[in-house]
């Protein structure tokens, strides 16, 4: 096996690199494809680790700091693993001002974690974000994809729904996969 | 032609050319902070505004093309406030440290500042704290008083080809910086310094090792000798203010016998010692079918960006090693047993035009003495800086000479600090050694000669063979050889590759021109012609008859290539992480 330098799991044989090494080919033509390819290898690898990023340097030609540039420079990139689950709290005006800040808090105090970390069993990750478009529900939590009205002592619930949801999703797998 | 007016004054410049140019061409300066002419032409400084009529808001000028009957105005009330507005916001973020920078004035924002009249920083802000990156044995990176011009970037992206700084992050927390966050000694980085040179601020320098020369100096229990490279006597009269390109060889050697150097020697003499190194190289290489094209190694810029981009291209790396560092083993072997002197007690200093000598001098494998063989190295801009510690007046020494037997050099030896320089020395030497007859061996081989962008080629009939030879300067030019020999469309026998522009005269360790890096094309040529100058008032101008030389090999080395030139004068190289992305054009 090839080493990885990470530390976060990611081999330089790890067959994601084959799917994106075609996607590679297949806009190799196209100028300017670095940010299609980044979004790609995220969605295949969840974040981009030193590796990949790597990788599409050497594969696309492109310079790594130029990669590593645009890769910092968009919000939408990760460079550290995110969790199964993304809490984002909307830190928009109209969500602020009606007490964004409490409901991140006690996410903060709940989960163990700060904004933009993740929990140590790689559950949950803790985001801020600006404006989700539904000013008229705020203060407003992204939970997994799906925006959600809160107050602060919603979270709690909120928490516990998502621990369960894990769980149950671990037993319906088949007994082979679980580890 | 296009017709327009700048400040009132009728002008008529070629189409494509911007406002900034046609205003230069006429003389009129804009000020800059960010252009490079052709490579950084972003308008991130926002110094260069100024007024065209009919235009909405003030425009950039090194990014607007002039248009016929455009009117611009660069001295208006609101031009100069608007630049002054920007300089003050530049400053609230800076670290204003100028007693204590290295740029001991010579900078460009500072220049600029003064010319706008500020006089006071009305301006409270954030200030960026960040630790000095000084993990590169070479180069220093203070982003604290970085402007993030992005000049660094563009010359190391477009002029080296080699990409080890960026700008990564957003906003606020934008930065100059390696990949990944690393420090600069992880990066891919050639060590070539040319990101100092174009710098306008203290933020990108050359690691400071003058701390250690002096205590050297002040150490009266040490023997401490020095060498300079050929690029130094046409460069350091600049940090004086002498025009670039003074031949100020003889007050150069005055003004290191008053630092206190017990012995001023010649990198030139190991220049001569690794002609006649490579030259048996390349004849060995040509009669007994070895790895072709032979590239030159003296260029320590060069071989780390080798060993970064080009590992499976080190075999044809030559193995001697640079001069410096054939300077090196012979001071702590040779000189020290003919001198009765003990190694140990000999501290060896070099002066440099270069950055990426200092990472040379470090490498383990660099101690052929059993010592390190070169214990410090000092660029051009350090040598001037302990002069003027030191009080002494450059312009006002009297000329004196090289100490022997290390200082006798030949006008071969000088040209090595330019590109093609080391071309035609072994060029000389060769025509000489295949001819078997002085009289038919040229001396002047003006195709390998000159600063040109693109690769100079020549083929050259020596005693019945023809030579097919190339010189490249500048990194990324080295990169478009290198495709080319790899994929077998040029062929060579001999390469001479040089990491920085024009060689060694336009070095990351020179003197940088006041007036900033507009003046460095002017500036290489004038130091390369004086080499030139040099050269043909030498009354020896082949490097294999310096007697100093043949002393060396009748008393010490034998002959060349011999086994105790292999272990004092070759050396070996290694692939080096991380890979350097090669971007192939």
């Amino acid at each position: 096996m090839s080493t990885c330098c990470c530390g976060m799991g990611v081999t330089t044989d790890d067959p994601r690199f084959a799917e994106l090494d075609a996607f590679m080919a297949s806009v190799r033509e196209q100028p300017g494809s670095l940010i299609s390819v980044l979004h790609k290898a995220q969605q295949l690898f969840g974040f981009l680790p030193e590796e990949v990023e790597s990788r599409i340097a050497h594969t696309m030609s492109i310079p790594l700091t130029d990669v590593y540039g645009v890769v910092t420079f968009y919000n939408l990139f990760n460079t550290q693993p995110v969790g199964k689950y993304a809490i984002s709290v909307c830190m928009g005006t109209a969500c602020y001002v009606r007490g964004a800040g409490r409901i991140l808090d006690r996410f903060a105090e709940e989960l163990g974690v700060q904004a933009g970390q993740v929990t140590d069993d790689r559950l949950f990750s803790l985001e801020v974000c600006r404006c989700v478009g539904a000013c008229s529900l705020a203060p407003v939590v992204v939970v997994d994809g799906e925006v959600r009205q809160l107050k602060e002592a919603d979270v709690p619930a909120v928490v516990a729904e998502l621990r369960q949801r894990s769980e149950l999703e671990a037993l319906s797998q088949p007994v082979s996969a679980r580890s | 032609m296009i017709n327009l007016t700048i400040d009132r004054v009728p002008v008529s410049v070629e189409p494509g050319t911007t406002v900034l140019e046609a205003a230069r061409q006429h003389g009129i300066r804009i000020p800059t902070l960010c252009y490079l002419k052709d490579i950084n032409q972003i308008g991130a400084c926002r110094m260069c505004l100024i007024e065209a009529k009919g235009y909405r808001g003030l425009q950039t000028a090194c990014t607007l093309p002039c248009a016929e009957g455009m009117e611009v105005s660069t001295n208006t009330k609101d031009v100069r406030e608007t630049r002054k507005l920007i300089l003050e916001l530049l400053l609230s973020d800076h670290n204003i440290s100028c007693p204590t920078c290295v740029r001991q004035g010579n900078c460009e924002l500072l220049r600029l500042s003064q010319e706008a009249g500020i006089t006071d920083l009305p301006i409270k802000g954030e200030l960026h704290q960040s630790a000095i990156d000084h993990s590169s044995p070479a180069i220093s990176l203070d982003a604290t008083k970085c402007v993030l011009c992005q000049r660094c970037v563009a010359v190391c992206r477009e002029v080296q080809g080699v990409s080890a700084i960026g700008l990564v992050n957003r906003g606020f927390e934008s930065r100059v910086a390696p990949f990944f966050q690393a420090q600069l000694n992880a990066a891919a980085c050639a060590n070539c310094g040319q990101c100092t040179l174009v710098c306008p601020t203290g933020a990108l320098t050359e690691r400071d090792d003058t701390a250690a020369v002096w205590e050297a100096l002040h150490d009266p229990t040490k023997h401490v000798i020095v060498q300079t490279a050929p690029a130094i006597r046409v460069a350091v009269g600049e940090t004086f203010g002498l025009p670039a390109g003074s031949i100020s060889t003889g007050q150069m050697v005055t003004g290191l016998r008053r630092l206190g150097f017990d012995r001023v020697f010649d990198t030139t003499f190991t220049a001569d010692l690794t002609i006649v190194e490579e030259a048996s190289e390349l004849e060995e290489r040509l009669t007994h079918g070895g790895t072709l094209p032979l590239i030159t190694s003296c260029s320590p810029g060069w071989v780390k960006y080798a060993e970064h981009f080009y590992p499976t291209m080190l075999p044809h790396l030559s193995t001697c090693k640079s001069p410096q560092q054939m300077f090196g083993a012979l001071a702590k072997t040779y000189y020290a047993e003919k001198y009765g002197l003990d190694p140990k007690d000999i501290v060896s200093v070099s002066i440099m035009p270069c950055t990426a000598k200092k990472f040379e001098a470090g490498r383990p494998e660099m101690n052929a003495s059993g010592y390190q063989d070169v214990d410090h190295v000092l660029t051009t801009r350090e040598f001037g800086r302990m002069l003027r510690q030191a009080g002494v007046n450059l312009k006002k020494l009297p000329d004196s000479e090289f100490d022997s037997p290390l200082g006798l050099s030949t006008g071969a030896g000088v040209i090595f600090g330019t590109t093609g320089g080391v071309m035609e020395a072994a060029l000389r030497t060769a025509a000489e050694w295949l001819t078997g007859n002085q009289l038919n061996g040229r001396v002047k081989f003006t195709e390998v000669r000159g600063e040109v962008r693109g690769i100079k080629e020549a083929t050259v009939v020596v005693g019945g063979n023809v030579l097919r030879v190339a010189v490249a300067n500048g990194l990324a030019a080295a990169a478009r050889m290198l495709e080319k020999i790899q994929a077998g469309e040029v062929q060579y026998h001999f390469v001479e590759i040089m990491g920085c522009p024009g060689g060694c005269i336009g070095g990351g360790g020179q003197p940088i021109p006041p007036d900033g890096p507009e003046e460095l094309d002017e500036v290489r040529q004038a130091r390369i012609q004086s080499l030139y100058t040099i050269d043909e008032m030498s009354t020896i101008r082949r490097s294999h008859e310096n007697p100093a030389v043949q002393a060396l090999y009748r008393e010490f080395l034998g002959e060349p290539l011999g086994e105790k030139s292999h272990h004092l004068l070759h050396t070996h190289y290694q692939v080096r992480h991380p890979a350097g992305v090669r971007t192939g054009r």
